[in-house]
């Protein structure tokens, strides 16, 4: 299995071919075909991504199962995965079955939108693993073109909207780090990801038009990633494009959305930007700080007033994804272990919140909390289901969110006490906006008349969410599980960044030296 | 010795002769019902020179006291032009005898004017460069009125003559200047006086030789007739303007630049880029509000034109090696896009109203699939070949030193996006409505998801064009 790598990432985008090919018609018997290939498909790549999983080995903190190929312009096509790549590709392939599974009531084009996702999963996985620069563009900025589909094809009332905000605002970020990444090219003169971790750009601070740039280009090139990165994560203020794009998108493309695609912004920043432009992330690391602060405190009062359920959880998601960044820019071990273990959990977690609110939108045709109430009443197990992800969410102690949270607030803490007070606050916002949601569509009594004859969870459904029960609760307990594997290579980014660092003070120094003497 | 002159320019005098002789034979013979088998005969005849020049090409020939250039860079651009105006013929058959305008002339004029674009750029002189460039608009004014019965057709001829004679009355006052200046007309002779420090004559001369040729590649701020034409003309000579005539050009506009003011070229980077930037934003934007596709597909042009001209901008063999692959891929992904505006009709009549194209993908899967491929590489969305053609060009400006120029690239790509998405949006999210007739010409089909493979397959090794590409930029620049 020397090119595993490769198999995991195209076996959905053969998937996708051989229904795009050999699948005619549109009667109820070739939609359940398409429906079934795409499932055993993604299933069979979830088998393939766990023998990534075994021969694994945690202490190497370098790449492993690397695969590379000559492509044109000087550029590589090159695959690889580290500590901190692993387990994403694995939680995408883990999500992946269950959006298919959750998509079963889907009847309109159904050939066509199995086949958006499985490209999708392709591109999602060519992201994680990746170590050429322009080819991990190539797969972050295609990810657009699916989704924009499904947003667009799939969605609500308001889809068309939504698919153009999504993708202007996301290609607008990501234009600006295709020129730093032409930049990097031009300076180091390879688009090699393990090289340019090595390489040293240059951090000598000067002047662009009028404006003086403290640490120079590593700044720049830090911002035009940043851009990108910020955009995708979400963080405020760049946030406005989620809660419409989750909103209008069908149920699996959210849960998509938040358990995946939103994992790229971390995943970028703990990739390109710590450890490329350590003097860049270093000299605004105050403003990314704060900027996640304000993000989780903000978005969790937003979510407070939110009268849609799938906006309340979006909106959930960018406090969260606050979180992840305070932890990546603390730039310790708990701070980065934490963002990671978060980005993870929040996975499970919000992937399961946006199947919770698919459920009962699948029997109401509604989002709107106020159409609900009561729900407990006909919907026992659903009730349960909702309750423990609620839980997860808030970060309640025995569920894997309960960890990320509690990490990052300590990595924090060790780096700006002030940010880690403030946002120690939207903990206990999240607690509330979670709760009352929960009250408001499943506690009291049952006095809505269209809700008289909901039917609960049926089979299909609760085996979606074992699974994620099983991983939310196992992480959970016992959150060595995902720290033994991402910690050698946190540890390895962290005292590169450092000693990174310490060089670049010592040139300072010395060049300041230069000029008194 | 006008022997050896003769074999150099053997290709260009074989189209020429075949023109003349096609000429003769269709008005003695059936006239317009010879026609169908004269755009097979050129296109076949084109495809042939194409290999003839691609394969048995070799080294750098000069012919005439150097008048006439057959190197590696004009066999590229010779090879592009020859293959474009192939595919646009093939295009054209069907749809011009569906309309009952398909006339004998209209394949003889197109070989004609790839003469002309084939003189271009070959051209050593500013003479040579006159000659190719007249040749071919006078075929292209009068493609353009080839409906003789059509106000708009006949209003698109009129106006692009009269713009065109005028940019041409620039050019040549131009070269007058630079003749002034030079005390030659050859190339050789120019860039041995516009070494360094140049007379301001001989600059002013170079500005308006620019100017005439940024007419020819619709480099805003010259690009007003464009949209008109493009909407005028007959969609197939549209798709023919948009092509072959927009190598030619920007391969003479790169010649030009290298062989004659080498010397200056800090000079003309400086006019490059402002043509360069004004040609991005106002291509994205003023598409943004079209309605007939045709128009948009104008101002696509100019925008992509901007493009072309911010790797020549960069300057250096990269960056002339970047517009050339940039016009290769630009080249390719048109052709297929106007064998998509080909296929729409309704009841029988062709349609170029985007409105027309609402939900169009239900009714013709396949095609909607094609074109929306096309639209993201137009874009310049990966992983369509679109992008690294993108990608090259920003490189080439990014290593010229004008990086700002890269970023303002970028900024009005993201504009240009939103009309490309709105036809996806249309073909793909729209309601129910009148749909568009299914289309039976296979050849049409043929090109079309041909255009579209090319953009999804070309990403593996660009069908090897990038060395290729290489060699020409660096017989141009040494």
């Amino acid at each position: 299995m020397d090119n595993v790598l490769s198999i995991t990432t195209f076996l959905p985008l053969i998937a996708a071919g051989i229904l795009a090919i050999f699948l005619r018609g549109e009667d109820e018997a070739a939609q359940r075909n398409a429906k079934w290939v795409a499932l055993i498909a993604t299933v069979v790549t979830f088998l393939v991504s766990l023998f990534i999983l075994f021969d694994f080995d945690p202490s190497n903190t370098g790449f492993q199962f690397v695969e590379e190929r000559q492509w044109l312009l000087g550029l590589k096509y090159k695959m690889g995965v580290d500590g901190i790549s692993v387990l994403f590709v694995l939680l995408t392939t883990f999500m992946m079955p269950l959006t298919i599974a959750a998509s079963w009531n889907i009847t309109t084009r159904v050939k066509e939108y199995m086949i958006a996702f499985l490209i999708l999963e392709t591109l999602m996985l060519g992201v994680f693993m990746a170590l050429d620069l322009v080819l991990f563009y190539v797969f972050f900025e295609a990810g657009l073109i699916p989704m924009f589909l499904i947003i667009g094809i799939w969605g609500g009332k308001e889809r068309i909207y939504a698919s153009f905000k999504f993708f202007l605002y996301t290609f607008l970020g990501s234009v600006l780090m295709l020129v730093a990444m032409v930049a990097m090219f031009t300076d180091a003169g390879t688009t090699d990801i393990p090289t340019l971790m090595t390489h040293e750009f240059a951090s000598d601070s000067f002047s662009v038009l009028g404006i003086y740039v403290v640490g120079g280009a590593q700044t720049l090139l830090f911002l035009a990633f940043f851009a990108s990165f910020a955009v995708k994560m979400p963080m405020w203020p760049v946030h406005t494009w989620l809660p419409d794009a989750h909103v209008q998108a069908p149920t699996a493309g959210s849960v998509v959305l938040a358990a995946i695609l939103l994992k790229m912004g971390g995943y970028g920043f703990l990739r390109f930007s710590l450890p490329m432009f350590p003097v860049g992330a270093e000299v605004l690391t105050p403003l990314v700080l704060w900027m996640s602060a304000i993000a989780i405190v903000y978005t969790s009062l937003v979510a407070l007033a939110q009268a849609d359920m799938k906006k309340l959880i979006a909106y959930s998601s960018v406090a969260h994804m606050g979180y992840v960044t305070m932890g990546i820019f603390a730039a310790n071990q708990q701070g980065i272990d934490g963002a990671i273990f978060q980005m993870i959990s929040h996975g499970f977690v919000s992937g399961a919140l946006f199947l919770i609110v698919g459920v009962i939108y699948d029997r109401m045709h509604t989002r709107e909390i106020d159409a609900y109430g009561g729900l407990v009443n006909r919907m026992p197990a659903y009730a349960l289901i909702f309750m423990f992800f609620t839980m997860a969410n808030v970060g309640l102690p025995g569920t894997s969110g309960f960890v990320g949270e509690f990490l990052t607030l300590v990595g924090v803490f060790k780096v700006n006490t002030w940010v880690a007070l403030v946002a120690t606050t939207g903990v206990i916002l999240s607690a509330a906006y979670a709760l009352w949601l929960y009250r408001r569509v499943v506690l009291g009594d049952l006095i809505k008349e269209s809700l008289r004859s909901i039917t609960d969870m049926n089979g299909r459904e609760r085996a979606i969410f074992a699974p994620l029960v099983v991983m939310t609760l196992l992480l959970g307990v016992y959150p060595s599980l995902v720290t033994d594997i991402i910690s050698p290579s946190v540890e390895a980014l962290i005292s590169n960044y450092d000693t990174a660092l310490a060089d670049a003070q010592i040139n300072a120094a010395s060049q300041t030296a230069d000029i008194s003497h | 010795m006008i022997q050896l002159d003769l074999n150099i320019i053997l290709p260009e005098i074989v189209i020429a002769v075949y023109a003349m002789l096609g000429l003769l034979g269709a008005v003695y013979t059936g006239k317009d019902k010879t026609a169908g088998m004269l755009v097979w005969l050129t296109a076949a005849l084109f495809v042939a020179m194409a290999f003839w020049i691609g394969a048995t090409g070799d080294g750098t020939n000069l012919a005439f006291g150097g008048m006439f250039v057959d190197d590696d860079f004009s066999r590229f651009a010779k090879v592009m032009i020859l293959l474009a105006a192939a595919a646009i013929l093939l295009m054209s058959q069907e749809y011009m005898a569906r309309m009952g305008s398909l006339r004998f002339e209209y394949p003889i004029l197109i070989a004609l004017g790839t003469v002309g674009m084939m003189t271009m750029v070959s051209a050593g002189d500013l003479m040579t460069l006159y000659m190719g460039l007249e040749l071919q608009s006078l075929t292209l004014y009068i493609l353009a009125s080839m409906r003789r019965e059509s106000v708009k057709s006949t209003e698109a001829g009129l106006k692009y003559f009269v713009l065109g004679a005028l940019a041409s009355g620039i050019l040549l006052y131009g070269a007058s200047l630079v003749y002034g200046y030079a005390g030659t007309t050859l190339f050789s002779g120019i860039i041995a006086s516009a070494e360094g420090q140049a007379p301001i004559g001989l600059l002013l001369g170079m500005v308006l030789v620019m100017v005439g040729l940024a007419f020819k590649v619709s480099a805003v701020p010259f690009h007003m007739w464009t949209p008109d034409v493009y909407e005028g003309s007959p969609t197939p000579v549209t798709a023919y303007f948009a092509t072959a005539p927009k190598v030619a050009a920007m391969a003479l506009l790169a010649r030009t630049l290298y062989d004659a003011f080498g010397g200056v070229a800090s000079d003309w980077q400086q006019v490059l880029a402002v043509l360069s930037v004004l040609s991005m934003f106002l291509g994205s934007i003023a598409a943004i509000g079209q309605r007939d596709i045709k128009r948009m597909m104008a101002y696509s042009t100019i925008g992509h034109m901007g493009f072309a001209l911010m790797a020549l901008t960069g300057g250096g063999a990269f960056g002339v090696q970047a517009m050339l692959i940039y016009m290769a891929i630009y080249v390719a992904m048109d052709i297929g896009a106007f064998t998509f505006i080909l296929t729409m009709q309704r009841d029988g009549q062709p349609v170029t109203d985007i409105a027309s194209l609402n939900n169009y993908a239900s009714s013709h899967p396949a095609r909607a699939l094609a074109m929306l491929i096309l639209m993201f590489s137009l874009a310049g969305v990966p992983p369509f070949l679109g992008f690294f053609g993108k990608l090259y060009v920003l490189r080439a400006a990014y290593e010229g030193g004008f990086a700002w120029l890269a970023v303002a690239g970028v900024i009005a790509s993201v504009i240009g996006a939103y009309y490309y998405l709105r036809i996806v949006y249309l073909m793909y999210f729209g309601k129910e409505g009148e749909a568009l007739d299914p289309a039976r010409s296979p050849v049409l089909w043929g090109i079309l998801m041909a255009s579209a493979a090319v953009m999804v397959l070309g990403v593996i090794n660009m069908f090897g064009i990038e060395g290729l590409a290489q060699a020409a930029a660096m017989t141009l620049v040494n």
